[in-house]
């Protein structure tokens, strides 16, 4: 097979947490379910330890896209991390759009351990999704390019 | 004024307090400061109220409560907003201020004027409906409603929400939504309009920083942006990336506890309208999560502390407002 080089392959940031999500890659990976090389998985202890800051590094590293998965509502490992995730992260992406930075490029995904399937089908769709949005320009941090 | 000035002389011969934080001019007559008065002779020389006296005194006291001795402070609306938001947060020690609420009826804002094209300006009077400007080129009038700023032109509140007493007429809030308006502006462009708007106005930040150090809700004793590990520690910006990282950062660290003050943008030697970017926080959070003002009491819980199991998912955002 031959390998196209010149073809754009965007860099996927996904922040998992410990006890849904990261499991649900596992999982994913165990089913041997295809998704994308290009996500690159970070583990944290529950989806809420993701600062928003976080979320803006990763772009400065070279993300072209950042995703964030978490137990379903009411089913945190803590009780109570991800409601608090949810309104903080709808209020950062509508700060991102407000500030003309292309939605698409950030996401938050419920992922239980048990939903390998839904955890490669995510995947598939946001690296398609980011794929289609080209190189991240808008946050790019020169210093950082390679 | 000469009420204020009485009064707080009053205070101190009684001995009820033994400083009173106020304002005083600046280098120029019309850049006020605020200031710390410990006698009557000083009030008499130097204490200022105006319609010039914008800067918000609540910040002060979060150092100046902590001090030996009970202190008065005038408040302006906007000011019991702040001050009621440190109390919530613990940052004022209460029993150690006495507050007095003052009115306000707006608040002249010499950036606003100098953008009329008006330059060497010597001194400004207001009479309360016309202003006088004094220049090097000779006076100009202009009602008074041509020189206040975005926040002061679309006033949420004249209403004081918390003192011990009060000097003049309490106000209203004011709920019409027209402090929304240049935000709405905003929404309604297309994602590229609204990049190549913000673009333009953060590349003009020299990271003075001065935004932070205003700010009543930037209350931390350390800041994110004094961590030398953090990317964007206190320095210019070398790039375009530090400019929308230092500004996205601030201002969520103070969503949900912003009280729309407004001092950001005044203070802003750049003038960034800042406030635009807080406030589109606030319009968030008041059709998200129902309205909200931060400070109008001090025991509520802050929209970023708290959760319904209902609330939108995150994917609301790509779904609803502004062109795709």
């Amino acid at each position: 097979m031959q390998v196209n080089d010149t073809q754009f392959k965007p860099l996927i940031v996904a922040f998992c947490c410990n006890w849904c999500s990261y499991a649900g890659a596992d999982l994913a990976g165990t089913n041997r379910l295809n998704y994308p090389a290009d996500v690159k998985i970070i583990r944290v202890p529950c989806s809420c330890r993701v600062n928003p800051m976080f979320i803006l590094r990763a772009f400065q590293r070279g993300a072209d896209g950042v995703i964030l998965c978490g137990c379903h509502p009411g089913d945190c490992h803590y009780t109570s991390g991800n409601y608090f995730t949810r309104r903080r992260m709808t209020l950062l992406f509508s700060m991102l759009d407000f500030m003309g930075i292309e939605k698409e490029r950030t996401r938050v995904e419920w992922v239980s351990a048990a939903e390998g399937a839904k955890f490669a089908k995510t995947m598939n769709e946001f690296v398609e999704a980011v794929t289609k949005l080209g190189e991240n320009k808008r946050l790019e941090d020169l210093r950082c390019k390679k | 004024m000469q009420e204020m000035i009485d009064r707080a002389k009053e205070l101190l011969a009684d001995g009820t307090v033994d400083r009173v934080v106020g304002w005083r001019s600046g280098e120029f007559s019309y850049d006020i400061t605020p200031g710390v008065f410990r006698s009557a002779e000083e009030l008499d020389e130097s204490f200022i109220y105006n319609d010039l006296c914008a800067p918000n005194l609540s910040k002060y006291l979060i150092k100046e409560s902590r001090k030996e001795g009970k202190l008065l402070v005038f408040l302006k609306p906007c000011d019991t907003y702040s001050f009621n938001q440190l109390l919530k947060e613990h940052r004022i020690l209460r029993e150690n201020v006495y507050v007095i609420a003052v009115p306000c009826t707006g608040k002249i804002d010499v950036d606003t004027i100098k953008d009329k094209g008006i330059k060497g300006i010597t001194s400004i009077e207001s009479d309360g409906e016309t202003v006088t400007i004094h220049t090097l080129y000779g006076d100009k009038t202009m009602p008074k409603a041509e020189t206040l700023g975005d926040k002061c032109r679309t006033c949420k509140s004249k209403k004081h929400v918390v003192y011990d007493e009060i000097i003049g007429e309490d106000g209203e809030v004011n709920n019409d939504g027209a402090r929304f308006e240049l935000v709405e502006k905003l929404e309604n462009m297309t994602p590229d309009e609204r990049f190549e708007f913000w673009r333009n106005e953060l590349s003009k930040c020299i990271r003075c920083n001065a935004c932070r150090n205003v700010c009543p809700a930037c209350s931390c004793e350390n800041c994110v942006f004094d961590n030398p590990n953090s990317g964007i520690q206190q320095r210019a910006a070398v790039n375009s990336f530090e400019e929308n990282m230092f500004h996205l950062i601030r201002s969520f660290h103070v969503a949900g506890r912003c009280t729309d003050c407004g001092e950001c943008t005044r203070v802003c030697p750049q003038n960034i309208p800042l406030h635009l970017i807080n406030r589109k926080y606030i319009k968030d959070i008041n059709e998200f999560y129902g309205d909200y003002q931060a400070g109008e009491d001090a025991m509520s819980r802050a929209p970023l502390n708290a959760y319904t199991f209902d609330d939108c998912e995150p994917g609301i955002v790509y779904s609803r407002g502004g062109k795709a």
